[in-house]
């Protein structure tokens, strides 16, 4: 194996991998509890315009990037407010006005269309010690910030109208939450691209959220899932390159953080079914002592026959009926 | 003397939305203690009365007083335990039991402050006043109607609220569950709880109730002792059961947002 972690443009990736795959998850995991999954969508598009001007005015992109989102952002969220059930609609005028005004301006400024392309879909391993500290100090600021006002950013994100009655700022927190997803948005910029950005805040929550039945577990979860596909894909990707020529670490990080998605969803599919069959019976005597027939199968545990409790005993599932086990025979339920 | 500071008033309390006033010039006062039942009609103003009441909808006229302080000037809100209709429940994130009533003890909690042991207390205990204490760690999504109902009444339990603000708990809730939350209310009743109810119809709740108020047309039409439900639903207190399925200042569903996404639903003007 060869030992890819022997260059320095190799370790400045880790590192920005590191702190990215383990904040986009959390601010991700709130907007998808307020079902604002494509904000982050909406804002990398925004970000777009940014970059162009970045690049039109000679200043670091990352920073016009971050002005231009986090401005996207409240507008997204001032428009969500006023307006009633409109907010699909503002975050799609926003998405074509951010990547239109992006190109453009890039036009403009007389870029080549392959030098946007790296803030399109991530350039980890051309990024430069100082984008490093910065991507650092700003995912440690997005995580300290998520996790620490937890309860209150969940609580505004469960219902709105509760928080504001329990003496919350909920359009504080809204607007914090939406300069966060901002800030995590132009973050990521660089490790897996803007066009890609919501992928690496939704997709791990989303693979988690198949396997836990808390808010908690599903937020720590999608932050390991981040963790392991930022890193899996970068390394995945320094690996093949040595035999494949092209590939990119960008897409690699989503394919990955999708196939734990693929592994995770059938088992959680499975999961609810199972769940929802052991949802006990209503405590309801049978309309009439209705015995079975001849039953030459002996239920009990294990028996292969969903175990389902009803009142003081157990129904056994199967063929459509519901079997209690009365002294020597079967009662039908 | 300090017991006599109503627990709630509104004077003169007019509420406009969409342009069209809702509430016109009501009066209430609730003292403490009270089980007060919200009545009437779909679309008579008693769920805008109970919201404008929490400051959830600005009054264009009128003031609103929560023990002795202006709405404005209120910041106390821990003695406020409020229960939104069911709907807002769940997100579309997993989310336990535990967690959606912890969030009841954020009026209580300062930011950046773990659970302490007094919360956690706080938290179990409103579970089993609701019946709910065996479903701690389930998922609010596999509870029935009625037991998420009963999770958000824990939820403002879980606040130790004196004054309890609920709209439409029975709305959709079987007839058990109906019984597990009077048995609730019973319980907080005994504990000296002031309580405002919005109901349409009050079933089991029924002997709690000690003052109903019935509106009608955006007014008070009656404020006195406790009526049965098909008093309420009388003549004089306009139609009974009517659904508003045409109400005329909900969304307009068939309308595209793309023209307007900007305009605020309070200042739409109606053709």
């Amino acid at each position: 194996m060869i030992d890819v972690l022997g260059y320095d443009f190799m370790i400045r990736a880790m590192l920005a991998a590191v702190f990215t795959g383990l904040s986009a998850p959390i601010v991700g995991t709130y907007l998808v509890q307020r079902r604002l999954s494509l904000m982050g969508d909406g804002l990398g598009h925004v970000a777009v315009t940014g970059v162009a001007l970045g690049l039109l005015t000679n200043t670091s992109p990352t920073w016009t990037a971050i002005a231009v989102a986090i401005l996207g952002a409240v507008l997204i969220e001032v428009i969500r407010e006023r307006g009633h059930g409109g907010g699909d609609v503002a975050l799609a005028l926003l998405f074509y006005g951010g990547i239109a005004g992006g190109v453009l301006i890039t036009g403009i400024a007389g870029q080549s269309a392959s030098r946007l392309q790296e803030f399109l879909f991530g350039s980890i391993t051309t990024i430069s010690v100082q984008d490093v500290w910065v991507t650092m100090a700003l995912a440690a600021a997005v995580m300290a910030i998520g996790l620490g006002l937890g309860p209150q950013l969940f609580t505004v994100a469960q219902d709105q109208e509760f928080a504001k009655v329990s003496g919350l700022n909920v359009r504080a927190y809204n607007l914090l939450l939406a300069v966060l997803a901002a800030v995590t948005v132009t973050v990521a910029m660089r490790t897996v691209g803007l066009l890609l950005v919501s992928a690496l805040m939704i997709v791990p929550v989303a693979a988690t959220q198949q396997l836990t039945r808390s808010f908690r577990s599903t937020l720590l979860g999608a932050m390991g899932v981040g963790l392991v596909s930022s890193v899996g894909g970068l390394l995945i990707a320094a690996w093949a390159s040595f035999e494949v020529q092209g590939i990119s670490p960008g897409p690699t990080i989503v394919l990955l953080s999708l196939t734990f998605f693929a592994l995770t969803w059938p088992v959680g599919a499975w999961l609810r079914h199972r769940r929802r069959q052991r949802i006990p019976f209503d405590e309801m005597p049978p309309l009439a002592h209705q015995t079975t027939g001849e039953h030459p199968h002996q239920h009990g545990e294990n028996c292969g026959h969903p175990a389902v409790p009803h009142g003081d005993h157990v129904d056994y599932l199967h063929d459509g009926h519901r079997h209690a086990p009365h002294g020597a025979h079967y009662d039908e339920h | 003397m300090l017991t006599d500071v109503p627990v709630l008033s509104i004077t003169d309390g007019t509420v406009p939305i969409a342009g069209r006033p809702v509430l016109r010039h009501v009066d209430l006062t609730v003292r403490p203690g009270e089980f007060v039942a919200l009545m009437g009609a779909n679309g008579s103003g008693k769920s805008t009365l109970m919201r404008s009441m929490t400051g959830l909808l600005p009054l264009s006229r009128g003031t609103v007083e929560l023990f002795g302080t202006p709405l404005q000037r209120f910041r106390d809100w821990s003695r406020v335990g409020y229960v939104p209709q069911r709907s807002s429940a769940i997100g579309g994130v997993p989310t336990s039991v535990w967690e959606v009533v912890s969030t009841g003890r954020l009026s209580r909690r300062r930011p950046l402050r773990p659970l302490l042991a007094r919360d956690r207390a706080a938290i179990r205990e409103a579970l089993e006043v609701v019946g709910l204490a065996d479903r701690v760690r389930d998922g609010v999504s596999t509870l029935s109607g009625g037991q998420q109902q009963r999770a958000l009444i824990a939820r403002a339990l879980a606040g130790e609220p004196e004054l309890l603000l609920l709209d439409e708990p029975t709305a959709g809730v079987d007839l058990p569950n109906q019984r597990a939350l009077a048995d609730a209310l019973v319980t907080l009743k005994g504990r000296g709880v002031t309580m405002v109810l919005v109901a349409h119809e009050l079933g089991p709740l029924a002997p709690l109730v000690d003052r109903a108020v019935v509106m009608r047309d955006g007014q008070v039409a009656y404020d006195g002792p406790p009526l049965a439900d098909h008093e309420v639903h009388g003549p004089f207190f306009g139609p009974g059961h009517h659904h508003h399925h045409d109400d005329p200042t909900g969304p307009p569903d068939h309308v595209p947002g793309v023209t307007s996404p900007v305009d605020s639903a309070a200042e739409e003007v109606l053709p």
